[in-house]
């Protein structure tokens, strides 16, 4: 979006500004001293909050692959096609690692070699049973590059047959063309054919067995390609298959959860679970911007500032509870003495506690016992005991409050980012008017949307921080956080005032420059809250009052 | 003439110049979509005087595709009281699914079942019964089953 601004740049800020300067336009280096010490880093290359990854379209993820391949069969001194489905059975440093141990079983594994004792007995029965079976063979087109391609080889043994063979799964005697991998179990080339088109179409299954019973060696890609002659639309999803089967078995890669986007990213930084304690990797596939997606966790959407492991307690507490707690808030009342939780549907308000017994009155929370006869109205509020019976109750439901709070907060934020799309269609509208009403061009009117934009990312994250703050143990850090959440809460919501309200063409300027100057102030609080909130967890800063997994350790050790 | 009528035409043959093995009858075989073949468990067993009728459903890709394989349960048939026997007939076996092979046959099949019933030590019902029973498919193959190593009875 740069490029459309550069011509202008005098006149207001865009982002390449913010890179090089501050808020008063300035070279940033005499200011920088003026920011907190975490905070200077975003002048830097890499972010705190950010983490480095790189998005691939399904023609590098090939690439990748081959790379990989290639790079493994260098180590292990064997042919290409040998590597190629044994790394779609191990991580590349499992499989370094497995092959270097025990190669033979790794090859068994991968159905690449038969188990030791099969391979003598299935040839000796074999030897027995082939009898006089004759087929006529094609020459092997593509004569495997190296002597280890066994498998390959045998595709078309050359055996001296008297009889017509007749394929044991069609009982055609008319084949004359069969295929056989090492195990030498013969079949004619259309059942083959069938058999893998029908695993690969309908069982979308990229690892093919022989066909015989029980036999565990697998289909090389050669085979494959081989047996499905001229079908490119089966071998190209056989491909598919094989990419989407390497991308799930590699913890460095993970596909774009949006849907029909064949993206993938690679992100070697958050390859392992135990990472995910000090860093949020929130990245983006490339196909567009709001492709964005957590690399840790299942959660389809920036959860920044707050870890995978928090964001989904948070999300499964307002799953359980929000309902829950909201019913119990506005239709019960705890027993003064024992906080029962209870729920009156009908009756007068002299309450008998099913559980201890005491008496109470339901208006006024205080014992029965001083209402004398004032049954059904109660006009005794202020008295001493049921304001002390109030207190013990609101006490009692201090933790329910305290969830509400934030989870009202929490909701909010997401509701009006929701409402996103209305304010969009608002401003472009207003935004028109503007340039008709005043001398602005189209390109001037952007600030608009640019608050527009920043006002939905920062109430992203201010949704998250909610989340955070819940399971934040009370401290000093956790008002330090808080403290950076209200100023980023109040700038967005002054910010959000700015945008939404009518602006006269005489007053047009003034309103520019200050939603302008607004919306940078905004970004500037949303980089030093997700800065912060990401140094902290580098740091260990973050203290939970509630266990967190991968904290454990961390937690014991310091009480 | 289409692999599958090829095919089973040949099963077909075969079953009626070899005949069958011990305990499995054909009962029915007039098309080749639907077959059906009686079933006994000969020799000391739990099912021993028990006689049960299997229905074979093919599709075109037979024997490409694994047959949908189910006990008959109706007036004169019910189905086994075993472990991996639902009680509406579907057989939760693993060579009906993923382990099938295109060398597997019809016989094959109800000999490996046979096998299936003569190795039971305790007559009863799978542990999910009635919660599948209630939501199954008519078709067993397209119950996705989880198959548990036992289930694996090999043919003989």
């Amino acid at each position: 979006m740069s490029s459309d601004y550069e011509y202008s740049d005098q006149e207001y800020y865009d982002e390449d500004d913010e890179q090089m300067f501050d808020e008063d336009g300035s070279a940033s280096d005499m200011e920088i001293d003026a920011f907190p010490e975490d905070f200077k880093s975003k002048k830097g290359k890499q972010k705190s909050y950010e983490v480095p990854h790189e998005p691939l379209t399904q023609a590098q993820i090939e690439q990748f692959m081959a790379q990989d391949v290639e790079n493994i069969s260098g180590i292990f001194g064997v042919d290409v096609s040998i590597v190629d489905p044994l790394i779609l059975i191990l991580a590349k440093d499992r499989l370094i690692e497995k092959y270097m141990d025990n190669p033979t079983a790794v090859l068994v594994k991968a159905g690449l070699e038969l188990p030791e004792k099969q391979t003598e007995s299935s040839s000796r029965s074999r030897a027995s049973q082939t009898g006089p079976r004759r087929s006529t063979r094609r020459q092997n087109s593509d004569q495997p590059r190296s002597g280890v391609s066994k498998i390959i080889e045998r595709i078309t043994p050359p055996v001296e047959d008297y009889g017509p063979f007749v394929c044991p799964i069609c009982f055609d005697d008319t084949q004359t063309e069969t295929m056989a991998l090492a195990c030498n179990h013969k079949f004619c080339s259309a059942c083959w054919n069938a058999y893998i088109t029908s695993k690969i179409r309908t069982e979308g299954e990229h690892w093919i067995t022989c066909m015989a019973e029980d036999c565990s060696l697998v289909t090389p890609d050669k085979f494959i390609h081989f047996a499905l002659k001229d079908d490119k639309a089966t071998w190209e999803r056989f491909q598919e298959l094989l990419v989407r089967h390497f991308v799930s078995c590699n913890p460095n890669l993970k596909f774009c959860p949006y849907p029909s986007c064949t993206n993938a990213v690679s992100c070697p930084a958050a390859s392992s679970k135990s990472v995910l304690t000090t860093i949020v990797p929130i990245v983006c596939c490339g196909a567009s911007d709001s492709h964005k997606f957590c690399f840790g966790c299942t959660i389809d959407a920036d959860h920044r500032p707050v870890i995978c492991a928090v964001a989904k307690m948070w999300l499964q507490k307002c799953q359980d509870d929000s309902e829950t707690a909201n019913w119990i808030k506005s239709n019960t009342k705890e027993c003064s003495k024992c906080q029962s939780t209870i729920e009156k549907n009908g009756g007068c308000n002299h309450m008998t506690c099913k559980k201890c017994k005491y008496e109470f009155c339901w208006v006024c929370m205080g014992p029965w016992s001083e209402h004398g006869t004032a049954w059904y109205s109660c006009n005794r509020y202020d008295d001493k005991s049921s304001i002390d019976a109030r207190d013990a109750q609101s006490k009692s439901r201090a933790s329910l409050e305290r969830y509400l709070h934030y989870y009202n907060r929490w909701a909010n934020h997401e509701q009006s980012a929701k409402l996103s799309v209305e304010l969009y269609a608002k401003t472009e509208k207003k935004m028109e008017e503007m340039q008709i009403t005043s001398e602005l061009t189209w390109i001037e009117v952007q600030f608009m949307k640019k608050a527009v934009d920043e006002v939905f990312k920062c109430r992203m994250t201010l949704k998250w921080t909610y989340a955070m703050a819940y399971y934040l143990e009370k401290g000093n850090q956790k008002a330090l956080f808080e403290d950076n959440q209200r100023y980023l809460e109040n700038a967005v919501e002054e910010l959000s005032e700015l945008i939404e309200s009518p602006f006269e063409p005489e007053t047009i300027a003034t309103l520019r420059q200050k939603v302008t100057d607004k919306t940078v102030y905004v970004q500037n609080r949303n980089e030093i809250m997700l800065e912060d909130t990401a140094r902290g967890f580098q740091e260990g800063r973050w203290k939970w009052n509630v266990t967190v997994n991968g904290f454990d350790q961390a937690e014991e050790g310091e009480e | 003439m289409a692999v599958s009528s090829r095919r089973l035409q040949k099963e077909l043959t075969e079953i009626k110049t070899a005949g069958t093995p011990c305990g499995i009858t054909l009962l029915k075989a007039d098309d080749f979509q639907t077959w059906f073949l009686s079933l006994e468990v000969l020799g000391e067993s739990q099912y021993k005087g028990e006689v049960f009728a299997l229905m074979f459903r093919f599709d075109p890709q037979y024997p490409i595709s694994a047959p949908a394989v189910q006990f008959v349960v109706d007036d004169k048939y019910k189905a086994p009281l075993h472990p991996h026997v639902y009680s509406n007939g579907h057989i939760c076996a693993s060579i009906l699914g993923g382990e099938w092979s295109p060398v597997l046959s019809v016989i094959a099949v109800c000999i490996t079942l046979q096998s299936m019933l003569a190795s039971c030590k305790e007559k009863k019902r799978p542990p999910d019964n009635d919660r599948y029973v209630a939501h199954a498919p008519d078709n067993p193959k397209k119950t996705r089953f989880v198959y548990h190593e036992s289930d694996s009875a090999a043919a003989p």
